[in-house]
């Protein structure tokens, strides 16, 4: 019971529907981390304010989720893998009239994303907005290798040990996929929770289109092909040539993105290279363990027990260390990789916003060559206003979107880092009581 | 029990693997029933000059299982009643000089028995050995022991790639760790070859524990002569080993053969998997490493104040646990990988007691065939009229006759002795295993626990972002 309000927990509970929260005092702070599911921003609001006055506390950041508005919800519950090609099925769910059904689904591609991807970037209106980057293409490549060095090194292990083998191979596979299926529907979920973004008529055919999608992306294609790759390659340049930066904001923004970029693609390889390492320790140990209990199976000596201790133990710390990898990989190597992609969308905003910069002032050089050679000058300087409301259009949304992006980024790095350290520790500590010897924990 | 250094706990580990330092030695009982010569013990010798002729040598694969000539007249070998109790003296740390070609041998002895024969003038001394030397013994012993059953501990082998390194001059990591892999390497082997009772007592060995000076062993050279014969009566052998079928008429050998067999394949196997577990712990180190310094720089880059500490602190964690990582791999090299090693190794010369032992078989069955065909002849000369070359065979006959039953003495006596060695033998195997499994885990323990204080220290750094 709120001794300030008389309003029972279990009421509030029940309203926002709160399934996790912690309270954790921290000198003269006490943070709140709570979760809500599926409610709308106002209510979210609404209890905060009252938390506010009850306790006398200041909110000082508030993260807020994806999928928190009830009106358009997607999901992917389930994927299907034939040969090189994952099916996904998306599932939406919404409120809005715009659509037809209240709730359906839609079997989807790889390059269906792609092209939805694309078509947002290409959209003229969108030019100011951060456009969630496209999902990477599913890449089974490293389990169908080791697979297949597997299947020939058959002969040269025991049964026990090639099924161990197959059963952390299968479970890699599955992890790829998993981590397949979540990248693709995070992208669908930025879309959704996005204000301007979620409205747009090709996320909505995306949707809700129940025919293929084949057609619409092959005449996409050939209408944007070039120009989009073209715009890429002499990104770089653009932003780093001698274009006049006229506001601090964006000076600073685009040396810190061209930085940060460079330094969190090469942790991510590097990151990608440790989560390797493991799995490679955690098949030796496979290996070990299979050895030891070949040996020890027909030991008759005093060692047999301490052998099989060994062996069991190997065993046992092969499963921690694949987990070590599977997390090291989803909290460290997945985060990064994912931010990086992040901020090559960020810095293609910057790229997009100096472009209509140096449109905007050859469109004043036009004006200038049109008032000397007083000819045409109303188009001229239609065009020049234009021009410079597109820009500040474009440079005050992307502003805002530059803003939220950091603290989205923040908040993922800290979350990411804190379950990472929680979850090392955790096997850690399994790992300890595996052990035979006796030791403190 | 054994330990290839007194002072072996697993945080000191690293400062001996980077500076050779001498160590403390608790010191063990020794036999004194034997009545070995004795020797002026230690005067520091001048070294010599260790490069002088040196050509490199080749490794060979096995060399305990051939037969060898030794460099001197080897004394004879006196059956010797074993002594109530044997205990070997502790090779205490072996220190490398001079880039790995000598070793200080740091010998510790105690005689609580106090017995007036002592074999050893003093208590505590050491040496200047050659890694030379040390295969120079090996070779002796082998020559001398294997034929007749004993199993002899092999040598460690001898590498091109890492000696030519260490003699340039090369003062890296690799060559350190070249050295120290050496060093550790020939303590082992010291310390089980001065294990075996029969072994303790052989003049070879004590001359080599005491000698303040050895003749060069020159027959270690692999492109000598005697290098050369080695490989041709390798090569026989192996022919030989393909050709004899023995009866085994005693089950035991059978089992045990087939048992050391087993063992050998299997022990190849873990061997391999914990070298390939080595070398992926190296790797990781190096990439856990790599990505320190890469979040590093992140964290430099990072413009938010919280996440940017917190980045820099993960560099920082990392680059602890990449210590850990390098601890671990030593743990797992010098105490799993290296007894997996040397017993590879041992099993080989197991194996060729064996093979010797079926060779011993095969003269005697040779002697026997050879009598039964002068008989024959000598049946055949009775109707003949040549009283002198009846004489001669029945000369020849005498002779035979008493070179089979010596043929089946020798037979029995390898048999004899290969029955103890063994049991000998996998005691110590039983005993070895234990104890290095024990640190092992001491090892995989203590870096768990390590790595759970890291990350919790990590833990509320990156709570504190906001």
């Amino acid at each position: 019971m709120c001794p300030k309000c008389h309003v029972s927990a279990r009421k509030w509970q029940r309203s926002v529907e709160i399934f996790e929260y912690r309270i954790k005092p921290l000198k003269s702070k006490v943070t709140f981390d709570f979760r809500c599911k599926n409610q709308n921003a106002d209510e979210i609001l609404n209890f905060l304010k009252v938390l506010e006055s009850c306790f006398k506390i200041q909110l000082r950041s508030v993260s807020v989720d994806l999928n928190n508005d009830a009106s358009l919800v997607i999901d992917i519950p389930d994927a299907l893998c034939e040969r090189d090609m994952v099916k996904f099925t998306v599932h939406t769910k919404t409120t809005l009239s715009s659509f037809q059904k209240p709730d359906f689904s839609v079997p989807r591609q790889h390059e269906d994303f792609i092209w939805l991807h694309d078509t947002l970037v290409e959209t003229e209106e969108y030019a100011g907005l951060i456009i969630p980057p496209a999902p990477p293409k599913p890449d089974f490549e490293s389990p169908r290798e080791k697979m297949h060095k597997l299947g020939e090194g058959e002969a040269s292990m025991t049964k026990e040990e090639y099924a161990k083998m197959k059963q952390e191979l299968e479970a890699e596979y599955l992890a790829v996929f998993k981590k397949t299926v979540q990248v693709h529907e995070v992208f669908l979920q930025r879309l959704s929770s996005h204000p301007v973004l979620s409205k747009d008529r090709n996320f909505q055919i995306f949707l809700e289109y129940d025919q293929d999608l084949s057609v619409r992306r092959k005449n996409a294609k050939e209408m944007f092909g070039g120009f989009f790759k073209n715009m890429v390659k002499s990104a770089d340049e653009v932003l780093i040539s001698g274009i006049k930066e006229v506001d601090d904001f964006f000076e600073q923004e685009k040396t810190f993105l061209l930085d940060y970029f460079s330094k969190i693609k090469d942790s991510t390889a590097k990151a990608e290279k440790m989560t390797r390492s493991h799995k490679n320790i955690a098949d030796d140990y496979i290996h070990i363990s299979a050895t030891l209990n070949a040996i020890c199976a027909e030991d008759s000596t005093a060692n047999k027990k301490s052998l099989e201790k060994l062996s069991d133990l190997f065993e046992k710390l092969r499963k921690v260390e694949g987990r070590v990898a599977s997390d090291q990989e989803l909290k460290l190597t997945e985060l990064l990789r994912y931010y990086m992609r992040d901020i090559q969308a960020a810095k293609d905003l910057l790229y997009r916003r100096a472009r209509a910069l140096a449109n905007y002032e050859n469109s004043n050089k036009a004006l200038d060559k049109a008032r000397l050679k007083s000819r045409d000058i109303p188009q001229a300087e239609e065009h020049q206003q234009q021009c410079l409301q597109k820009f500040d259009r474009l440079s005050e949304s992307a502003k805002k979107e530059l803003t939220s992006f950091k603290g989205r980024r923040v908040m993922a790095f800290k979350k990411n880092l804190v379950e990472m350290a929680e979850l090392e520790i955790k096997h850690a500590k399994v790992s300890l009581t595996a052990h035979p010897i006796k030791h403190t924990v | 029990s054994f330990s290839f250094s007194p002072t072996f706990t697993f945080s000191k580990f690293q400062i001996l693997s980077r500076i050779p330092q001498p160590a403390s030695l608790p010191a063990l009982d020794i036999s004194t029933n034997s009545n070995g010569p004795k020797q002026d013990s230690l005067m520091d010798d001048d070294p010599e000059d260790l490069f002088a002729g040196a050509t490199e040598e080749v490794s060979l694969d096995s060399p305990e299982r051939d037969v060898l000539l030794s460099d001197g007249p080897s004394p004879a070998i006196t059956p010797i009643t074993p002594p109530t109790s044997v205990i070997a003296p502790r090779i205490g740390h072996i220190e490398e000089e001079e880039g790995g070609d000598s070793f200080d041998v740091h010998i510790s002895v105690s005689d609580p028995e106090k017995t007036s024969l002592s074999v050893f003038k003093q208590r505590d001394f050491s040496v200047k050995r050659r890694f030379s030397d040390f295969l120079g013994l090996h070779s002796k012993l082998a020559s001398k022991y294997l034929h007749i059953g004993y199993i002899v501990p092999p040598a460690p082998e001898k590498s091109i790639v890492g000696m030519t390194k260490v003699k340039v001059g090369k003062e890296d990591q690799s060559s350190n760790e070249f050295v120290e892999k050496r060093r550790s390497a020939l303590e082992r082997y010291l310390m089980r070859t001065v294990k075996h009772p029969i072994l303790l007592k052989d003049p070879d060995v004590l001359q080599f524990l005491e000698n303040s000076e050895l003749p060069r062993a020159v027959n270690t050279q692999a492109l000598s002569s005697a290098g050369i014969l080695r490989m041709v009566n390798k090569a026989a052998d192996a022919v030989n080993k393909m050709t004899i079928k023995m009866n085994e008429s005693d089950a035991w050998f059978e089992e045990k053969q087939q048992h050391f067999e087993n063992l050998d394949v299997q022990l190849r196997k873990l061997h391999a998997s914990v070298e390939s577990l080595v070398c992926h712990r190296k790797e990781l180190s190096v990439n856990t490493a790599q990505f320190a310094k890469s979040a590093a720089m992140l964290g430099n880059s990072e413009d938010h104040t919280a996440l940017s500490r917190a980045l820099s602190q993960l560099a920082e964690v990392e680059e602890k646990i990449d210590q850990l990582h390098q601890d671990q791999a030593n743990a797992d090299f010098y105490l799993f990988s290296e007894l997996l090693g040397d017993y590879v190794r041992l099993i080989t010369a197991v194996k060729g007691v064996f093979d010797h032992r079926i060779k011993t078989w095969q003269k005697w069955q040779d002697s026997q065939v050879l009598l039964l065909k002068k008989r024959e002849a000598e049946a055949k000369l009775q109707f003949t009229n040549k009283p002198d070359k009846l004489q001669q065979a029945k000369d020849e006959i005498k002779e035979l006759e008493g070179k089979v039953q010596q043929g089946e003495r020798d037979f029995e006596q390898i048999s004899k002795i290969i029955r103890k060695e063994v049991g000998r033998f996998e005691k110590e195997r039983v005993k070895d295993f234990k104890t290095i499994i024990v640190k092992y885990l001491e090892s995989l323990v203590q870096t768990q626990q390590q790595l759970i204080k890291y990350w919790e220290a990590f833990l509320p750094e990156a709570k504190a972002i906001s």
